[in-house]
Formats: C-alpha cells, sequence, structure tokens
C-alpha cells in the first residue's frame, strides 16, 4: 500500500510542477494546486498510513500519528489562500497588462481572440 | 589619553563647513581649521609619552563575536602620520582658502576635504583591522568626491571615477586580506596582530595574506601596475593635489605596508616582491616624470617615484632600510605639498600649469620662486636639505643587498639612474618654470600671490631647511620612536648626520646631481627620443576596459535573468532538484525495515482515480473548465484519502477547502480565456519540462516511501498521553490546533487575513472585460439565479448553519473544530450568493467581511492576552467542568473562545476573497450589458 502511495504523491507531483512550469497563468494555478495536494499528501504520510484509528482519544487502542494532521490541516487552509492570491493576481495580472502569459506578454504572437 | 578623541574631532568638523560656508570666506576657513587645529594640540599632549617608546591603545566593544569594536591606539607611527595629516591639513585649509574661486561652493569642498582628513586618521589610528578598512575605504570615497570636485569638467570626473576604480578594488582585496589575517591570528585586534608575525608567515595562507595586502597597498600607493589613476587625479583643485598626492591618500598604502612591516616582512617573497615593484616604479616614474610638460603631471609622476622609493625601501631586508623609509615619508611629505602649492599658485597667478608657456617667472615672483627652488632642490637630493637625508640613508641601504644575488649590484646602480633622472626633473621645475626665456602666450601677467596664500609653502620649507640642517634636534625623537613602532622591537645602530665623511652613497649622490645636470642639458635630444613612443592615454585604455567589462555583465546578465518568469520557474525547480537529488544517494534503500500495509481494491481505486485525474488534468490542460473538473475529482480522491487513513479532520477540511477552491477558481475563469492557446509552447520546453517536473516527482516519491517505510521515532506519543489531561480534549487534533501549537494557529489565521486583505486589494479596481460567450460560441445562460437553486438553498441554510455549530462544539472531542465549522459557513453563505447575487445578499448581510476578520485575530488575540493576568506565558489554556440543571455537565475551555476567532477568521477570510470576486463579476457583466 505504501508504495501505491508513493507512486499518487510522486505522479501528482510531476503533473503539478509540470503544470506550474506552463506559460499561462490559469494553468499554474490548476499545477499549483494539483502540487499543494501531493504535498499535503506528503506531509500526512510522515506519521505512517493507519487504519480505522483516528486520533480520538478512548476510540480506540492505537492511534493515526495526530501532529501531521494538525500540520497539514493548516497547510490545507493555507494552501487555500495561496491559490486564492494566485489566481487573484493571475487575474490582475491579464487586467493591468493585457495577458494570460506569465512573462507578461504571450512569446510568439499577440493574443488575437482573447482580447475582446 | 587625549588621542581617543582625535579620530572624532575631524569627524565632528565634517558638518562645520556646511554650516560656516554662510559666514564670509575667512570665518569659514577658521570655522573649518578649528576642530583639526584641537586635534592636532591633542596629539601634542600626548607626544611626550610617545617619544618616550610607549604606545597607547583603547578599545569598546561592539560586536564582539565579529571582531568588531571601536578601537585606536597611538603609537609612533600613528603619532607620526597624524601629524602630517592633520598638520599638512591645516596649511592646505589655509591655502585652500586663497586658491577657491568665488564660484567655487567653498562649504561642501571643506567638507569632502575634512571627511578625507578623518578618514585618513582613522587609518592611521585604528587598531582594530576592520575599522581600518572601514576608514580605508573612506578614504575612497572621499578622495572621489576631492578629485572630482570640479564636476562641470570632464576630465575631473573621469579622474575621480578611475581613482575610485583602482583604489576601491584595492580596498576590497585588502578586505579579503584582513579577513583572512583575522582568522589566521584569531583576532582582529592589532595589538595581538601585529605579534602573531611568525604564526602568520608560517600558515599556509601567507602568501595569500600578502598578495591581497600588497593590492590593497599598491592600488593605493600608485605602485606599478595600478600607477595610472594618479597622474589623472591631477584634474583636481591644486589643494587636493598637495594634501592627497604627497602627504596623505598615496602614503595610505605605505603606511599599510609599514604597519603590518612586523607580521607581513621579512621573508623572501616580500622581499623580491616589494623591492622590485618599488624599484621599477621609482624608475618609472622619474624616466616619465622629466618628459611632462604639465606642472602637476611632472609632480604627479614625481611622487610616483619617490612612492617607489619608499615601497624599495620597505622591500629591503635590512631594519635600516625601513627607517629610511619612513625618513623619506615624512620629508617627501613636507617638499612635495610645499611644491604641489608652489604649482597652485603659479597656475593660479600665471592662469596656465603648461611649463611651455610659463618660463621666466622669477621676474614676476621672485619670493614664490625662492620657495619652489629650495623645495625642487630637496626633491633632488641636495645637501642641507631634508631630501638629502634621506637619499643618503637610501643610498646607503641599497648597497648592503643581496635579494639579486651576484646580480645585487644592479640595485645601487638603478637607484643611482633614478636619482639622476630626479635631479633632472626637479632641474627642469627650476629651469622651465622661473628662468629660460620669457612667458609665452599667458592670458595674465604673473604676479606674486595674496600674502597669507604663501604661508603655507614658507612654513613647509622652512622645515625641509630645519631637518636638513639641524635633523636631530628636530626630527631626530619622532623617527626613533616611529621606527619602534614599525619594527616592533629594540632598533639598529643609525645616525642622523649631514656628513658622514667621504664614502660611497655620496659618491652615489655627487654622481645623481652631476648625471641629472647633464641629462637636463641634453633633454633635446631625450625628448625627441621619447616622442618617438606613440602616447597612451591610460584614460582611454581604462574606460574601455570598463566599457568591456560592462558589456559583458550585460551579457551574462541576459543569460541568467532575461525577464520571463517560466524560464525563472524552471530555474527555480532544476536547482531545487541539483540541491535535493545528491543526499538520497547516500541512502542505501528505498525500502526501510517497517512491515508493509497490505494493498485492497479500495486504495487500488483510489490510486488509479488520482493518477488518471491528474494526468486528465494536464492532457485537458488546454480546456481549462475540463482540467479544472479534473483537478476537482482528484482533490475528492485526496479528501477521502485522508478519511480511509484515520484522518477525519482533515477529510473534513479538504472537502470544504475543495469546494470554495472550486468555485473560486470557476469564479476565475469567468474572466479568463476558456482555453489556452496551443501552438505557443515550443516543443523543446515541453520535453524540459517535463524531464524536470519527472525527476522531482520520482525523488519526492522515493522520500515518502522511505519516509513510510523507515522506523520514526516522532514526539507524537506526547501529545496523545497529555491532549486529555493538560488540553482537556478527546480530539488530538484539534487540541495541537488550539492548544499545543496555539501560537501557530495564531500565527496561521493572521496569515489567513491578510492574504485575504491583499486580495480584496487588488481585486479593488480592477478593470477586466468578460466576453459574452463561451469557447464554443453559446451565449450564457440568461437565468441568472435559478429559482430551484434559490429556494433550495435558502432552505439548507438553517440545516447548514446548525451543522456547522455542532461540527464546531464538538470539535474539541470530536472530528471538527473552528476551521471546518468556519468553512463550512463560509459554504452555506456561499452558496447564498451563488443563487441569489451579490446584491440581494448585500441587503441582508450586513456586516463587512474585514471586520469580521479583525473581529476573530482580536478573539483569538484577547484569548492568548488572557493568560498573562494570571501569569501565565501567551496562550496558555485553561478548562474547567460545568454542571448546569437540565443541561449537565459540560467543559468550559479557554481553547473554545481561541476557537471562535479561528472561526470567525476563517469565514472573514473566505467570504472576503470570494465575495469580493463574485461583485466583481456582476458589475462587469452590467458593463458589458450595456455595450
Amino acid at each position: 500500500m505504501e508504495l501505491v502511495y508513493a507512486i499518487c504523491v510522486g505522479f501528482m507531483s510531476t503533473c503539478g510542477i509540470f503544470l506550474m512550469l506552463r506559460g499561462h497563468t490559469f494553468t499554474l494555478v490548476i499545477g499549483l494546486t494539483l502540487l499543494s495536494y501531493a504535498v499535503n499528501l506528503f506531509l500526512f504520510a510522515s506519521g505512517g498510513l493507519t487504519i480505522g484509528a483516528p486520533a480520538v482519544l478512548s476510540s480506540s487502542e492505537n492511534h493515526a500519528d495526530p501532529l501531521p494532521q494538525a500540520l497539514v490541516l493548516t497547510a490545507i487552509v493555507i494552501g487555500f489562500a495561496m491559490t486564492a492570491f494566485a489566481v487573484i493576481l493571475a487575474m490582475r495580472g491579464r487586467a493591468d497588462l493585457g495577458s494570460d502569459h506569465v512573462d507578461g506578454i504571450e512569446p510568439f504572437d499577440p493574443l488575437a481572440e482573447d482580447k475582446s | 589619553m587625549h588621542y581617543f578623541w582625535v579620530p572624532f574631532l575631524p569627524m565632528l568638523g565634517i558638518i562645520v563647513p556646511l554650516f560656516a560656508n554662510k559666514l564670509n570666506r575667512s570665518a569659514c576657513t577658521l570655522a573649518t581649521a578649528l576642530l583639526p587645529a584641537l586635534a592636532l594640540c591633542f596629539i601634542f599632549l600626548d607626544l611626550p609619552a610617545v617619544l618616550a617608546g610607549e604606545s597607547f591603545s583603547k578599545s569598546i566593544e561592539w560586536i564582539p563575536q565579529l571582531g568588531l569594536a571601536l578601537s585606536f591606539r597611538l603609537d609612533g607611527l600613528a603619532a607620526l602620520f597624524s601629524i602630517l595629516i592633520l598638520g599638512i591639513g591645516l596649511l592646505v585649509i589655509l591655502y585652500a582658502r586663497y586658491y577657491l574661486s568665488e564660484k567655487d561652493h567653498m562649504g561642501r569642498f571643506y567638507c569632502y576635504l575634512i571627511m578625507f582628513m578623518a578618514a585618513m586618521l582613522g587609518i592611521v589610528m585604528s587598531n582594530n583591522m576592520l575599522q581600518l578598512w572601514f576608514y580605508w575605504e573612506l578614504t575612497s570615497i572621499s578622495s572621489f568626491l576631492l578629485i572630482g570636485f570640479w564636476s562641470h569638467n570632464s576630465d575631473a570626473r573621469k579622474g575621480a571615477r578611475m581613482a575610485l576604480t583602482i583604489t576601491g578594488a584595492g580596498g576590497l582585496a585588502l578586505l579579503a586580506g584582513i579577513i583572512l589575517l583575522g582568522q589566521v591570528v584569531g583576532s582582529y585586534e592589532l595589538d595581538v596582530v601585529l605579534n602573531s608575525g611568525e604564526l602568520v608567515k608560517q600558515s599556509p595562507y601567507y602568501i595569500a595574506i600578502l598578495s591581497l595586502f600588497l593590492i590593497g597597498a599598491f592600488t593605493k600607493s600608485a605602485q606599478f601596475p595600478f600607477h595610472f589613476w594618479l597622474p589623472h587625479a591631477m584634474a583636481a583643485p591644486t589643494p587636493v593635489s598637495a594634501y592627497l598626492h604627497s602627504a596623505t591618500m598615496v602614503k595610505a598604502g605605505i603606511f599599510l605596508l609599514a604597519r603590518f612591516y612586523p607580521v607581513l616582512a621579512g621573508t623572501e617573497t616580500w622581499f623580491v616582491v616589494v623591492s622590485l615593484t618599488g624599484l621599477f616604479t621609482m624608475l618609472l616614474g622619474a624616466y616619465t616624470a622629466l618628459f611632462k610638460h604639465d606642472l602637476k603631471g611632472l609632480l604627479a609622476y614625481s611622487t610616483i617615484s619617490h612612492l617607489g622609493l619608499i615601497v624599495l625601501l620597505l622591500g629591503l631586508n635590512t631594519e635600516l632600510a625601513a627607517i629610511a623609509a619612513i625618513f623619506h615619508i615624512m620629508n617627501h611629505a613636507v617638499f612635495k605639498a610645499s611644491l604641489f602649492m608652489a604649482a597652485g599658485i603659479i597656475d593660479h597667478e600665471s592662469g596656465s600649469r603648461d611649463m611651455r608657456k610659463i618660463n621666466g617667472l622669477w621676474k614676476y615672483m621672485p619670493i614664490t620662486a625662492t620657495l619652489a627652488m629650495v623645495a625642487s632642490a630637496s626633491m633632488a637630493g641636495v645637501p642641507l636639505l631634508n631630501g638629502f637625508l634621506s637619499k643618503e640613508m637610501f643610498f646607503a641601504e641599497t648597497l648592503e643587498q643581496s635579494i639579486l644575488g651576484s646580480m645585487s649590484w644592479l640595485i645601487p646602480v638603478l637607484a643611482t639612474i633614478a636619482a639622476a633622472f630626479s635631479v633632472a626633473y626637479s632641474l627642469r621645475f627650476i629651469h622651465d618654470v622661473f628662468f629660460n626665456g620669457e612667458p609665452k602666450g599667458l592670458t595674465k601677467t604673473p604676479h606674486e600671490p595674496p600674502r597669507y596664500m604663501r604661508v603655507p609653502v614658507e612654513i613647509l620649507v622652512t622645515i625641509c631647511l630645519l631637518v636638513g640642517i639641524f635633523p636631530n634636534y628636530t626630527i631626530g625623537p619622532l623617527l626613533q620612536s616611529t621606527s619602534l613602532a614599525v619594527l616592533n622591537h629594540t632598533l639598529p645602530e643609525y645616525s642622523l648626520a649631514i656628513w658622514h665623511g667621504l664614502n660611497l652613497p655620496l659618491l652615489m649622490s655627487g654622481v645623481a646631481i652631476m648625471g641629472g645636470v647633464a641629462i637636463y642639458l641634453n633633454r633635446k635630444h631625450l625628448f625627441k627620443f621619447a616622442g618617438m613612443f606613440p602616447d597612451i592615454d591610460a584614460k582611454l585604455v581604462f574606460e574601455d576596459c570598463i566599457q568591456a567589462c560592462v558589456t559583458w555583465a550585460q551579457k551574462i546578465t541576459m543569460i541568467l535573468e532575461n525577464g520571463s518568469l517560466q524560464r525563472y520557474a524552471f530555474c527555480l525547480c532544476f536547482f531545487a532538484l541539483l540541491l535535493i537529488a545528491p543526499p538520497l544517494f547516500e541512502l542505501d534503500t528505498t525500502r526501510g525495515s517497517l512491515p508493509g500495509t497490505p494493498l485492497n481494491a479500495a486504495v487500488l481505486v483510489a490510486a488509479i482515480l488520482i493518477i488518471a485525474g491528474s494526468l486528465a488534468t494536464i492532457i485537458w490542460s488546454h480546456y481549462r473548465l475540463i482540467a479544472l473538473l479534473m483537478l476537482s475529482l482528484v482533490g475528492l480522491v485526496v479528501s477521502i484519502t485522508f478519511a480511509y487513513f484515520s484522518a477525519p479532520d482533515l477529510a473534513l477540511t479538504q472537502l470544504s477547502v475543495e469546494i470554495v477552491t472550486v468555485i473560486l477558481l470557476l469564479l476565475a475563469l469567468y474572466f479568463f480565456p476558456q482555453q489556452t492557446p496551443t501552438s505557443k509552447s515550443r516543443p523543446s520546453h515541453f520535453v524540459r519540462d517535463l524531464t524536470v517536473a519527472s525527476f522531482i516527482g520520482c525523488i519526492i516519491g522515493s522520500i515518502c516511501f522511505a519516509l513510510m517505510t523507515h522506523p520514526l521515532d516522532s514526539i507524537s506519543a506526547f501529545f496523545l498521553a497529555n491532549a486529555k489531561t493538560g488540553g482537556g480534549g478527546t480530539n488530538v487534533v484539534n487540541v495541537i490546533l488550539v492548544d499545543f501549537r496555539g501560537f501557530d494557529t495564531f500565527g496561521e489565521i493572521t496569515v489567513l487575513g491578510i492574504a485575504a486583505l491583499g486580495i480584496h486589494k487588488l481585486i479593488a479596481r480592477m478593470r477586466l472585460s468578460v466576453r459574452t460567450k463561451d469557447y464554443a460560441g453559446r451565449l450564457w445562460a440568461k437565468d441568472k439565479y435559478p429559482v430551484l437553486l434559490s429556494v433550495v438553498s435558502q432552505s439548507l441554510l438553517p440545516l447548514f448553519l446548525l451543522i456547522s455549530a455542532y461540527i464546531f462544539m464538538r470539535g474539541h472531542n470530536l472530528p471538527g473544530g473552528g476551521f471546518i465549522a468556519g468553512l463550512i459557513t463560509s459554504i452555506a453563505l456561499i452558496q447564498q450568493y451563488l443563487a441569489h447575487g451579490v446584491d440581494w445578499m448585500a441587503k441582508r448581510v450586513s456586516v463587512s467581511y474585514h471586520y469580521m476578520i479583525a473581529i476573530g485575530l482580536t478573539i483569538a488575540g484577547l484569548t492568548g492576552l488572557g493568560s498573562w493576568i494570571f501569569d501565565r506565558p501567551f496562550l496558555t489554556s485553561w478548562f474547567e467542568y460545568v454542571s448546569l440543571p437540565w443541561i449537565g455537565k459540560f467543559e468550559l475551555a479557554s481553547a473554545l473562545v481561541f476557537d471562535i476567532g479561528v472561526y470567525f477568521t476563517v469565514i472573514g477570510a473566505t467570504l472576503l476573497i470570494l465575495a469580493s470576486l463574485g461583485k466583481l463579476t456582476t458589475t462587469e457583466r452590467l458593463t458589458v450589458g450595456e455595450r
């Protein structure tokens, strides 16, 4: 199971980073979100994988590691704030620069059809 | 202990001229001279003790860990230089009063001059090497300002820039040398360093330290091959040349060599490098000086030559040579300052410095002529003048040399040749300027300068004579204490007599004088010979080099920094990869010793969904809506994963965040093009990015696997054991958030609030046009607020709020808490926005979300502060079980109040983000509709 989990995390990171390296801001934000999923799963896994034993006392004998869970919980919320900031910044960039390319201009030909 | 104030007085004096500038010129001069004069008095007060062989030092610690301290010392060497700096400085101040014209800003000039004086004093009196370096750089900067004082003049600007570049670069080398030396010795204090000579010379870094120090000293003291800046610095006003290029700035390098003589000198490398550099510079300067038609050019090259002489002396391996060097430092400062001043008078009163024009000035300014002639004679080394004495000592020392082995006889011979040239150019200075016919083509008739302009020259020339005739009474004691400071141990025997009997040095002096006369008489042939060589303008060469450097730097910058964020993002990932990969190679196997959990069908299905979802996000990334849907699929599976692996809190959070994120991205997509242009991505970039992303993915996956399979000793047991007893809750995750790590959570909700406010500001006044159709040309739905959605969402609202209250209340003991409850409430409200629109909501929800963030943070903060009332650290929690009739036993905890703060901040932040964005869609839609 650990192997499958690790493969999933690795694959999501690959997809996330690949999308983040694309030139358009919206794709970048999607990549960022995907990468933050992967990172959350990665951090979560540092406490090991436990089934059926939540970190609620008196529910069972064993407990999952609560510390990574607490870290990831705030990470999820902060991750949302970051994604939101990135996407709004991208919108502002498009509003002010007239392009949704990360460099501010399209590398080859100017945005023809999208400018209305 | 007056000396400690000496460096501070001129520091203070920097501002005096700026205020005194409003007074008349003489008053301004007087005010400026006051503090340096006081400093000089302080030196004289301490002088008797110094002459008796004492040396003082005092330091005030600043950052002892870094070896930084405010530390000054006064020994013979520092005293000698201080007297030169302050004494000649005062004369220059007086001289400049008459030299500067009405148009020149006198206050500014004096300000720079005093700044320079303060910096020089700092160098010579510093007892800490880093502090010395600081002053060293300050001299570079203030000399830049002084040389470029006439900034309207292009030559002045270029000369200043050149001087700054060369001396500044040398300063950096010196800093490196100082740090290395400090590391070797273990201290930056000179007291310690000067007594660690043997340690340094045996260190493997000795050569490096020596080279760096020599670069610093040679650039400052204009030694070959760094000598070329000095002649160009002659574009400065003459008082500056008289000060900087005779007594101070160029002597700073020599001072450095003398100061570190006990530490660095005494090895074969030192003798060879220092003496040969000095010898060559001396010859080059003396030869070139003869052919300069500019009066100050001649003096500049003569300065280079004399500096070479002093450096040569410091490089000779006898202690007497070092004493001779110190003696010549004083003598050269005195006669060269007076010569520069005389040149300035001539320039000032005749309007030219060109020796082809100014001839026969004897008739017009006999007193100045006499003074200049005496000073020139001293420069030439004529008996009964101070220059003669040190030159005799110099000749005597060159005879004692063995550094060139059997060819060592070359040194005295070359020294005599250089001295002959020195006599020749001194003769030219006298004959060409004051005799040799009549002035040609001068714009004004030369005349004597104002009475007091000549006073500084008179004083200096008198010193030349006094030292030359009565050396033992005038300079003897100071020379002795200075030599003691330089050599750092007992002095060898030496005598300062004018007459040592008929010996070889006297013969060399005689030969040099005769030779000089002979060279001068045959100057026509020599000028013709020198004229055959192309005249290389160092300024042009220098500017070309600088330009080449700039071009080169621009090219490199363009390679590294071409303005493409996409490229930076790639570089970031690439270098992150390079950094994280190597440690992994040291791990033997990825799989650790822990037994794995068996795989089951549910996990396999989830894994397939995640991989398929991620893959689909990439494949359809051009169709942004589809990519977004695929992304939300992945997010959903992630929350299920959390639920499956015993993290109900995470699952709930992820699920609610997922909803908010997708709504946010959908709203944003409304303003973006619906599709990414496909043809824009270069295939090579595609491969490049995919490779790097894959490698990083592999590494993250491997680390993740290794982390899960290796045994791990974590601090979690503490939290599990203390959650109930210490925090009063059974949901350990929530107790960690609001109690154990409450301060972190407080920081995190603050960040959340800041992000929301930032977004709000970004959205404000954003002008974005939206299209009325989607990418396939379909119009947007006309039904803005579907009835079904309105009705259902409205009736669901109380239920939502009830659930969130329930989730909130139970959070301390069962999965839930402020974060999740806040998100659920936010979703409920967002749903109302979606169903009814911003305007409908604005009428019903009067609270501003800014305030909600503020209230939330205040509640959380005050809860934390509350524990101070009970003398506990910030955010210490309190809980108690109470029973009330009908309700029964329940828990009251301060952590719950903190969680309310979290709850409000989350609602405020989420809704501020989404409502601001939602409002934008409404207003924008209206403007488009009107069009």
